[in-house]
């Protein structure tokens, strides 16, 4: 049923997807809002989704699917930003992503199930769901950042007008990306933590050079960079849209790792 | 019933023409009292702005002189003005009156001010009960359909003056433009006129500096801001987020050391600076910095420029718009139209009273002219009678705002037929 609840859920972003491509080429006031209501309506479903596999698995640490849980959270933080400046031009860089996450965890063959004992630690889930949301707001602000690049090149060759003319005002972008930022920074640092407790209380001592740990540092340190150079030079546009692109690279490397990192992968534990 | 629609406007006629027809606010309700005085003037409702005069009224089927009323209330010399008024009935004045609440038969199309010039003039036109009935319809949906065309089409979205389009860029720099610095360098006309639109949208602080220094603080004092001298412009102008230049100077002002100066105290917050002087007072190659703006003269006219067509391609969706509002209050109206109602109820009483007639006839046997005279006159009294109630009650019902449902009710409780017949039937 799990499963099922999340296609529809995928049907809803579908409809998403749609006004994200169309947006690209010209103005819907109408999909807009239909797009609008199909990602409240996607979102139900999807949560309903996460709570049955939840409760199917009767553990108390079970994750249905890694990218299902990542593309709802990202949708939640869209909608936070939605909320507070009425914009849904993010969706453009949003709806597609959500979408991929959704469809990947549809069509999985096999759900990651984490049953071992060490998954069941409290611990454990904190891990996962301060990480998730850590992920979840690099997306919004990396989604900010092509955005605010985008509206930028038009204003500087003067063609402000035209199809570009319902994006949010430059420093309402730059303010979405640098609050997303903030809000994931905490959620990233403490995740960490609670992954290098859950690693040391499983495995003893860790190989700090394992790919996956390896990367993730990598990640947080452009994270730390990041705020950085925007608390003290005010860092924006171009530059900042480099650093939050490689953050974002690295984390996807480091989803990635879940692949091939020698014990620290969703299926094997 | 008809509406009649009599005026002059920016485009028939000129200021003299128009100055000499304008009616002061304060005399408008007088104005109106002797125009629903004026023979066949049975609503009315005058529009009086800097571009047009108008007046408007519901007539009789053959309409009422309203030129006459022009000559009479002016006292002009007809021969002057005549050739400069236009005059409309039914649909066509229908149709005139949405056009001007859209804002699509002003000078600058688009422009949202009219819309509540012609609101004035009718509560004007409603508080000494010059408009009640079929008028106030109209009008109501007038703004109904203004709104309409407001929402559904771009046609009043875009800035078509060089300090409206500088203000609409500002905004989608900074958004808001609460509590942002404006800096002017250079004490002309065209600065002062781009700060008053910034300052109308919510822009903070003003500096001014010019090489007159005594002109600065003249400019100054008028936006309550501050003037600040002319050999202190680099050290002060990473204060300002929005700049406007327009100086005599041969050479670039502001070149790009100085926007990679200002942006470094800045702490690189968006800088935009607007150059309306000729020659530049912006090197043009700041605009490639990070986070400066620059807009020039050309700019700013190109989307001036582009604006202006814009409006065109919207306008003509908006003339679909209120061609197909203009033929729903039609039908509307036709409904409204009583004279076909009560014909068919008529005919259709007549008809019973007929038929009745020959059914009896028969069973009374032969009857003497007298006394088929009286069976006559019994019958056609009763209707009359019955007839009588009904009409009065219909019209006052008319002037119901539900009028429509009633006159829908009588024609179905007495099965008078579709909206068509009663076209055809009607002298409307």
């Amino acid at each position: 049923m799990s499963v099922l609840w999340l296609r529809v859920a995928l049907g809803c972003y579908a409809v998403g997807l749609l006004y994200a491509l169309v947006a690209l080429t010209r103005t819907a006031e109408l999909l807009n809002r239909i797009a609008l209501h199909a990602a409240y309506l996607g979102m139900v479903f999807h949560f309903v989704s996460l709570v049955e596999a939840f409760l199917q698995s009767g553990a108390m640490a079970s994750v249905h699917n890694a990218e299902s849980v990542l593309g709802f959270l990202i949708m939640v933080i869209f909608l936070l930003v939605y909320l507070v400046y009425q914009t849904t031009s993010l969706g453009i860089v949003v709806f597609p992503l959500v979408f991929l996450l959704t469809f990947i965890a549809a069509t999985g063959e096999a759900p990651f199930l984490l049953t071992s004992d060490g998954m069941r630690t409290g611990w454990l889930v904190a891990h996962i769901a301060l990480i998730f949301t850590g992920y979840a707001a690099l997306v919004l602000s990396f989604g900010a950042s092509l955005l605010y690049l985008v509206e930028e090149r038009a204003l500087k060759s003067k063609q402000s007008s035209g199809r570009l003319s319902r994006l949010p005002a430059l420093e309402v972008i730059d303010e979405i990306g640098f609050r997303s930022l903030l809000l994931g920074f905490p959620f990233m640092t403490l995740g960490l933590i609670a992954g290098t407790v859950v690693a040391q209380s499983t495995f003893g001592r860790v190989n700090p050079f394992d790919p996956k740990i390896l990367l993730s540092i990598l990640m947080w340190t452009v994270y730390v960079i990041l705020l950085y150079t925007r608390w003290s030079a005010g860092w924006r546009g171009r530059r900042a849209a480099y650093l939050v692109a490689s953050a974002f690279g690295f984390a996807l490397i480091a989803w990635a790792a879940n692949y091939f990192s020698p014990f620290h992968g969703f299926a094997r534990l | 019933m008809t509406f009649q629609l009599l005026g002059v406007n920016h485009k028939t006629a000129p200021v003299e023409v128009r100055e000499r027809l304008a009616i002061p606010e304060s005399r408008l309700a007088e104005a109106l009292r002797r125009f629903i005085q004026h023979p066949g003037v049975e609503e009315g409702m005058i529009l009086s702005t800097c571009n047009r005069v108008e007046l408007l009224a519901r007539t009789p089927n053959e309409g009422a002189d309203l030129r006459g009323f022009l000559g009479d209330y002016w006292r002009v010399d007809r021969s002057l003005v005549d050739p400069h008024l236009y005059e409309y009935r039914e649909r066509d004045a229908i149709r005139h009156l949405f056009r001007v609440t859209s804002s699509l038969d002003s000078m600058v199309v688009g422009e949202a001010q009219i819309l509540g010039q012609v609101k004035d003039a009718y509560a004007t036109a409603r508080a000494v009960g010059a408009v009640n009935s079929q008028m106030d319809q109209l009008l109501t949906r007038a703004f109904a359909v203004a709104k309409r065309v407001r929402t559904e089409t771009a046609v009043g979205s875009s800035a078509v003056s060089v300090a409206s389009v500088a203000v609409e860029l500002a905004k989608k720099i900074f958004g808001s433009l609460n509590g942002k610095q404006v800096y002017l360098v250079g004490a002309g006309k065209m600065t002062e006129l781009a700060a008053r639109h910034l300052v109308a949208h919510g822009a903070s602080s003003i500096f001014v500096a010019n090489r007159t220094y005594d002109r600065a603080i003249r400019l100054a004092q008028k936006f309550n801001g501050q003037a600040i001298e002319f050999s202190r412009l680099y050290e002060t102008c990473d204060r300002a987020d929005i700049i406007i230049t327009s100086t005599g100077s041969p050479h670039a002002i502001f070149r790009r050391e100085h926007g990679e100066l200002f942006l470094s105290r800045r702490k690189n917050r968006p800088m935009f600076f607007i150059d309306i002087a000729v020659p530049r007072d912006v090197d043009p190659e700041i605009n490639k910095l990070d986070g400066i703006f620059v807009y020039d003269m050309d700019d700013l006219q190109q989307a001036v420029d582009s604006h202006v067509a814009d409006r065109k391609t919207e306008a003509e969706k908006a003339e679909s718009i209120i061609d197909t509002e203009v033929e729903r209050f039609q039908t509307r109206l036709q409904t409204l139209d009583l004279v076909p109602t009560i014909v068919s109820l008529q005919d259709h009483l007549e008809s019973i009273r007929q038929a009745e007639m020959d059914r009896v006839r028969a069973k009374l046997g032969p009857l003497s002219a007298e006394q088929q005279l009286a069976i006559e006159a019994l019958t056609r009294g009763i209707v009359n009678k019955i007839m009588h109630t009904h009409i009065s009650t219909l019209k006052t019902a008319v002037r119901d705002s539900e009028a429509t449902t009633v006159v829908e009710i009588v024609r179905r409780l007495f099965n008078l037929g579709g909206k068509k017949g009663e076209r055809n039937g009607g002298g409307a």
